[in-house]
């Protein structure tokens, strides 16, 4: 298979951008922390920005706290390495409050449809993560890599369609009907009933009540006339991701499910021309090669069993046939991912004993993720 | 049969959450097998339009329609549902205000979409809701249609929120139609008519989440059920052999004189074998040591099995049994 070659990718000064995304629970985080430690030991400025780290996570780069700031992780050089939490709610707030005179943001703020919308908006979390990745590849930025860990969504497509369905959301035409009266042009709604439009407006009235609505039409308002346009907020960060120093790194178990995520994510991202680097295949199983085969292993603790000696190097084979067998059917799940794709990189990364707990633990994967000479 | 006699728990509607991968829809399909177990009809949910109901049954996607995907031991029936909040939104309309034509109008205008991205919360009372009405269902002879509902809910870093609609309601509409429907939806969710369980595997990230996840829903006053701890292996080397490892004192003649009986011995192979043992050693301790964090939280732990050969329909049925002879569903 085609390597991927990651210590390439991170030393390479044209890469400012690195996008690791798959399905939950697959190590994204994980892998984010890990190439943030190895771009920094490889002289690059790094900030990772990470969505919902695990504790431990942020223990093993020694941060106590994570509050939407980036903070600097020590002991790790010639480069550097900041982590931060994304902490959304705070993210829009700042956006608003930038955005803003002081009394408009006020009244932002305080619209209870706004704090609905910024704390548990489906989409809020991916729109402000690329909204803060923007903030953090600025020009005058001290970085010069900016790692980014995407959110634990439902889907990995999610973390590219979220922000311009909320862009779109909100200079769409439903909430320009709604926010009609609260433009003061009494009339549209009017105009809007003779369209057949006014169905609309009841059902939304009969399910959320008035009051939501009204809500919502004091914010949009508002916020109309301070910032131009969600919309193209959200489509420049979009382009932000198409350019060429970005680069997309799928992680994914070597499971169908994973796998299956991973193509779609794969397909995805190919058809919008968007730069992917390649894949991790994390956790997978390594077995040491030796000449006898996994039948040959599991025949011979068969005997041993039966013959009532040696239980202990019975055991032994039968956990060794085990992990040949398990790594048997992971390879045939890469395998067919890799004739689907026979064009994406792929670097497997062995599964390790023990959880990640500090530094040491995040290099160790940093130099499996390097590894090309890995033959799994 | 429908009818709910035979069991002292009060219990109809059991939601499975769980960390990412940690296989909650294996065991929610397990968990309905094992309900529907001597004759229950039990009705599975899935929420999240991912089709994994399907994919586990080897049936066709889903449609917003309950379909018959299993028989259990004893005559039980598995019914799957996939809910989607449009197709819930037009029960909704329909059920209070006769309204489906007018929401059907309105879904091909985009308008429902739009309806449940702009309140938050809808879309979660939609969906718990649509779980109520049928745990709530009746037949026309007055029997429960169903006798119990398995909920294939969101991970564990998003159950508190999904199933605690009211306040995600409340922040948006203090009163109204919506907030009222919340309030009937809550009345089921925070009683002992629910039971919400959570599945992990023996690793320190999904464990945490797991005691937060307990923690938070108790903090909401939502009714935590068991944990299932999913994809175990039993340990290859007894607790003497682990010690062994461990202090690095195996024997190796022991084992070479082993491999030398069956005709494999090679340092190669000894040197593998070794450093499989010690892998597996400090695996072994630290799922024991994850093990007891969970048996600290004093809830029933459900010990699910790694199924070698991967999950298929046999492979449920062997779930749902381990199920059954446990305390669930007792």
């Amino acid at each position: 298979m085609t390597s991927l070659d990651i210590d390439a990718l991170l030393s390479n000064t044209d890469t400012e951008i690195i996008i690791c995304t798959g399905a939950g629970g697959v190590g994204k985080t994980t892998t984010a922390a890990a190439l943030g430690v190895r771009a920094a030991e490889l002289g690059r400025n790094v900030c990772v920005l990470t969505i919902d780290p695990a504790r431990r996570l942020a223990q093993a780069m020694g941060l106590t706290e994570l509050d939407n700031t980036p903070r600097p992780v020590s002991g790790v050089s010639p480069g550097s390495l900041n982590a931060m939490m994304l902490d959304m709610k705070r993210t829009f707030d700042e956006v608003v409050e930038a955005h803003a005179d002081p009394e408009r943001s006020k009244q932002i703020l305080e619209n209870p449809f706004y704090q609905a919308l910024s704390s548990s908006f489906a989409g809020t979390q991916e729109y402000m993560a690329m909204e803060k990745l923007g903030q953090l590849h600025q020009d005058d930025s001290p970085w010069d890599l900016i790692i980014v860990d995407t959110p634990p969504s439902r889907s990995a497509l999610d973390f590219l369609d979220a922000p311009a369905r909320l862009g779109s959301f909100l200079d769409g035409r439903f909430i320009r009907i709604l926010t009609a009266p609260a433009r003061g042009a009494g009339s549209a709604i009017g105009r809007i009933a003779a369209l057949g439009f006014g169905i609309f407006t009841n059902v939304l009235s009969k399910i959320l009540g008035a009051q939501v609505l009204s809500d919502i039409g004091t914010f949009v308002a508002a916020i109309d006339t301070t910032f131009g346009g969600f919309r193209e907020r959200a489509d420049a960060t979009y382009e932000l991701l198409k350019k060429p120093g970005t680069a997309f790194i799928v992680v994914a178990a070597p499971e169908r499910d994973a796998l299956r995520e991973a193509s779609f994510f794969v397909e995805r991202l190919q058809s919008e021309s968007m730069p992917l680097a390649g894949l991790v295949l994390n956790r997978v199983q390594e077995v040491e090669a030796g000449s006898a085969t996994e039948e040959q292993i599991t025949a011979a603790a068969q005997r041993l069993r039966a013959s009532g000696e040696f239980e202990l190097t019975a055991s032994l084979l039968e956990l060794h046939a085990q992990r040949m067998a398990l790594k048997e059917r992971q390879k045939h799940l890469a395998a067919r991912f890799e004739s689907a794709h026979p064009t994406v990189p792929i670097i497997a990364v062995p599964a390790m004993a023990e959880d990640i707990h500090d530094l040491d633990g995040l290099r160790q994967i940093g130099a499996e993720l390097a590894d090309k000479n890995n033959d799994w | 049969m429908h009818s709910n006699q035979d069991s002292p728990s009060e219990v109809v509607l059991h939601v499975v959450s769980g960390k990412g991968g940690t296989g909650k829809t294996t065991v929610a399909a397990a968990l309905a097998i094992s309900l529907a177990t001597n004759g229950h009809r039990v009705l599975l949910m899935e929420v999240e339009g991912r089709q994994g109901i399907a994919q586990l049954f080897d049936v066709a996607p889903l449609a917003y329609e309950e379909t018959k995907v299993a028989v259990a031991p004893g005559g039980g029936e598995v019914w799957a549902l996939a809910v989607d909040s449009e197709d819930a939104l037009l029960d909704y309309l329909e059920m209070f205000y006769k309204m489906r034509r007018a929401g059907s109008a309105l879904g091909k205008m985009g308008a429902i979409e739009f309806a449940t991205t702009i309140a938050p919360g809808l879309r979660d009372v939609l969906l718990t809701g649509k779980a109520i009405e049928v745990v709530k269902r009746k037949e026309k002879n007055a029997a429960n249609a169903y006798d119990f509902v398995v909920l294939d809910a969101p991970p564990t870093g998003r159950i508190t929120r999904f199933l605690n609609v009211n306040s995600e309601v409340s922040g948006l509409a203090k009163v109204g139609p919506i907030k009222s429907h919340a309030d009937s939806v809550m009345s089921v969710i925070a009683s002992p008519l629910t039971t919400v369980h959570l599945v992990t595997l023996l690793e320190e990230m999904p464990v945490q989440e797991t005691l937060d996840g307990i923690a938070d829903l108790e903090a909401n006053g939502l009714p935590v059920g068991s944990i299932f701890v999913n994809l175990m292996r039993p340990p290859k080397l007894d607790a003497n052999q682990r010690k062994a490892v461990a202090e690095h004192s195996l024997s190796t003649s022991d084992i070479e004189r082993g491999l030398e009986a069956v005709g494999l011995n090679s340092p190669e192979l000894i040197a593998s074998l070794e450093r499989e043992a010690l892998d597996h050693t400090q695996r072994v301790d630290l799922e024991a040591r994850e093990l007891q964090r969970l048996e600290d939280a004093q809830r029933t732990i459900v010990r699910l099995p790694l199924i070698p050969a991967g999950i298929d329909l046999g492979a449920l049925y062997e779930l749902a049994e381990i199920i059954t002879n446990s305390e669930v569903t007792k």
